[in-house]
């Protein structure tokens, strides 16, 4: 293992494969916090030089946080495919790079080596690419879930309605609600974060948003974001849930903070098989993020990018119908402006598609960050092309309960016209009986929320 | 001819001495038209002064509805009482129209100011604060890397050392935090009726200060600096597109170096669509009185 690289006459030596990766990452201000990022471009460039020249057993033989200290590391080694992995170990990550890249590799291919990879060995091959292998490689990666609807489906984009509201109301939530239907947002999931964390709240909303779906035939699913132990109670009292939320992160310190085990989540799975009203078999869904476990103080001296890859390794396990990244939604000190974010938008969506999960993205800014709508709609752009599966929709793109900015109902309709996606199959059909859209544009009655109260 | 065009003249000078009297045009003095209480930071403030004497421009209201015969009018009315949310606008093919985008382009204009402006000199001069600067040398600096903003410069600690009464039973300081418009917006009334209050119960109150790129945690290490029985800050929250202004008051009994979050009181949301920051000063001395009685603040407090 050469942990040494020349660049221009000066000498780069590392320490660890956990110091080459960290230095190989582009720059993002969670990294340069932990103390861990590159000091220099040319020392950037020397980390990207040596981590070119691992081989995948160097990795594999290296976990950036121990096997016998840390769950996400056991689940992530636990689940890998060990056959595929030894048919590849050998190679360097630079012939990793250029394998997924290579036109003969195909969506079967890539879905089969990904079972063979480590997080570690994901995050640093994403590492080695540009922004536009980035979409290159994600592009090709197709991958599909089912629990009402289907999703992932090629050549349509979804849509989570998020219709959250400042104090829980019901009637507030299903205005909103309305809205972003009546702009074909909302075949992905309506998914309500609420503010109070309760099982009164999270099975009233289920039910109201349940009762519509099956009021107005809706082919969807719904969820409330509750902590998942939550959500878990109210269905045990017979709230109707389709899909189970929890946020996950690549740490066993980080989801101790969040309060969920792998065996927590074995759990709610369990339960939403016998008891939830989702036909499955995918019925979890995860949200996830750069920088969470550096905010938590939960990194082990990993930086954010790998932490994120490792997080992808501990949810597959699960096979959720949705993991959603929400890198833009943590703060300056871990994503400090557009640039970066944009960045970490495209690696996220890679890696996870390279893990084997249906991934969407939340390309979402705060309010102290230094990026606006302009970065947030390139970001956007640029997932769509890579082949996300869905984007959030929020009213006018202002999210009035978590006071940050994610893609809005109006984008979600353009995105899809620009790039002739269409919504998942049956919920298209839906929308043209209800006249909202039509040949894959919206038609007249499109932005008119008050089609649902004739 | 020519006393007609000096008639003119005159009559327009007098108009316009007159609109300007009234607070209608700016003439460049004390009787400009008031803007909003945005002005955060030391930039210039916009003049209003209006060569042809036209209002200036507003940014589109957006509490209508935009929806072109919509299905049930009444029903978006009802929507629209329901939620701040921004529904019932419509679009421009599936883009926002006009309005709206420039609605969403001015609350976020708001909120970005409120983080990267400083807070003005003129507003710490006419609230008698001095001002201190942390460890974080700018707002860059301040946003990446939040440990520095929990400590003051050495500079800092030097001035309020010098300037400051020591052992004080109530240390007010005032942070800029994530909004230094919030500050510019609530501390004029907040500060005043928290210092007459606390005085008017016989509490001796500490010399208060202003901190530039100051966190919540800096209360620590004032309150250490000057040994102070409780500090209160006055720091910007982060901003929201609904509002910019909102402020929070954290407050701790005897900070030390074990001080965990849990041990603030914090009382949040003081603006004026929030807590009305009068109203929110006589409140915060009743807290303070509380705090000082039970020697404990944050949880502690509460047992």
């Amino acid at each position: 293992m050469k942990l040494k690289a020349n660049i221009s006459n000066k000498i780069f030596t590392f320490n660890s494969v956990k110091e080459v990766l960290a230095k190989a990452n582009e720059v993002k201000s969670g990294d340069m916090l932990a103390g861990i990022g590159a000091v220099s471009a040319s020392e950037r460039v020397a980390a990207k030089l040596v981590l070119s020249n691992l081989t995948l057993e160097d990795i594999y033989n290296n976990p950036t946080v121990p096997y016998d200290e840390d769950e996400v590391t056991r689940v992530i080694y636990d689940g890998l495919n060990t056959t595929v992995y030894n048919r590849i170990k050998s190679w360097t990550v630079g012939e990793l790079r250029d394998y997924i890249l290579d036109s003969d590799t195909d969506n079967e291919s890539l879905k089969q080596l990904g079972r063979g990879l480590t997080s570690e060995m994901i995050a640093g091959v994403a590492k080695l690419m540009s922004n536009m292998d980035l979409v290159y490689a994600s592009k090709k990666i197709i991958n599909q879930a089912h629990c009402n609807t289907t999703i992932g489906v090629p050549g349509t984009l979804a849509f989570r309605n998020q219709p959250n509201h400042p104090t829980d109301s019901i009637d507030g939530i299903m205005a909103s609600a309305k809205e972003g239907l009546s702009f074909g947002s909302g075949d992905a999931v309506i998914g309500i974060n609420p503010v109070e964390d309760n099982v009164e709240t999270v099975a009233k909303i289920l039910t109201t948003v349940k009762e519509f779906m099956e009021k107005w035939k809706i082919p969807t699913q719904n969820c409330v974001l509750a902590h998942i132990t939550t959500q878990m109670k109210a269905v045990e009292k017979g709230a109707p849930a389709d899909l189970l939320f929890q946020s996950v992160a690549g740490s066993q310190s980080a989801n101790d903070a969040f309060g969920v085990t792998a065996a927590m989540l074995e759990e709610a799975y369990e339960l939403a098989k016998v008891k939830g009203t989702g036909t499955g078999p995918n019925l979890l869904y995860f949200e996830t993020g750069q920088g969470s476990e550096i905010s938590l103080d939960c990194h082990h001296g990993v930086d954010e990018m790998t932490m994120e890859a490792r997080t992808y390794g501990f949810a597959r396990k699960f096979s959720p119908f949705m993991v959603n990244n929400v890198s833009g939604f943590i703060g300056p000190e871990t994503i400090y402006d557009g640039r970066e974010v944009i960045r970490a938008d495209l690696e996220d969506l890679f890696m996870g598609k390279l893990h084997g999960l249906p991934m969407g993205i939340a390309p979402c800014y705060t309010n102290h960050m230094k990026a606006d709508q302009n970065d947030q709609e390139i970001g956007t752009m640029l997932c769509a092309m890579a082949g996300s599966n869905y984007f959030m929709g929020v009213p006018g793109g202002d999210d009035i309960m978590l006071s940050y900015q994610d893609t809005s109902y109006h984008d979600d309709a353009s995105v899809r016209e620009i790039l002739g996606l269409r919504p998942l199959p049956e919920f298209e059909k839906w929308l043209e009986q209800m006249g909202i859209m039509e040949n894959g544009r919206l038609a007249k009655r499109a932005g008119d929320p008050s089609i649902f109260d004739k | 001819m020519a006393a007609e065009s000096q008639m003119e003249q005159l009559i327009v000078e007098n108009v316009m001495k007159e609109l300007a009297k009234r607070g209608l045009v700016g003439n460049g003095s004390q009787n400009q038209v008031e803007m909003p209480e945005k002005g955060a930071g030391s930039q210039p403030r916009i003049e209003s002064y209006q060569e042809n004497g036209d209002e200036a421009l507003t940014i589109p209201d957006i509490a209508g509805i935009w929806v072109p015969n919509p299905e049930n009018i009444e029903a978006i009315k009802v929507m629209k009482q329901t939620t701040p949310a921004r529904i019932g606008l419509y679009r421009a093919g599936a883009r926002p129209k006009t309005g709206a985008m420039l609605k969403f382009m001015a609350d976020h204009a708001q909120a970005m100011d409120a983080v990267f402006l400083d807070v003005s000199d003129e507003f710490l001069q006419r609230m008698n604060l001095f001002s201190v600067d942390t460890m974080a040398q700018d707002k860059e600096e301040f946003l990446k890397r939040p440990e520095l903003g929990r400590k003051l410069s050495p500079e800092g600690e030097k001035i309020i050392k010098e300037k400051c009464e020591k052992s004080p039973q109530v240390q007010i300081l005032v942070a800029d935090g994530l909004s230094s418009s919030s500050i510019e917006a609530n501390v004029p009334d907040v500060l005043p009726a928290l210092t007459q209050g606390l005085t008017a119960a016989g509490i001796k109150v500490g010399t208060p200060f202003f901190i530039r790129n100051g966190r919540v945690g800096v209360q620590d290490h004032v309150g250490r600096v000057l040994n102070a029985e409780v500090v209160i800050s006055l720091i910007g929250e982060r901003p929201g597109l609904v509002t910019a202004d909102s402020m929070s008051a954290y407050i701790i009994y005897s900070p030390n170096e074990k001080t965990v979050e849990a041990d603030r009181t914090v009382f949040s949301n003081i603006h004026r669509g929030g807590t009305p920051p009068a109203e929110a000063g006589a409140h915060l001395v009743d807290v303070i009185k509380r705090i000082l009685k039970a020697k404990a603040s944050g949880m502690k407090l509460n047992q």
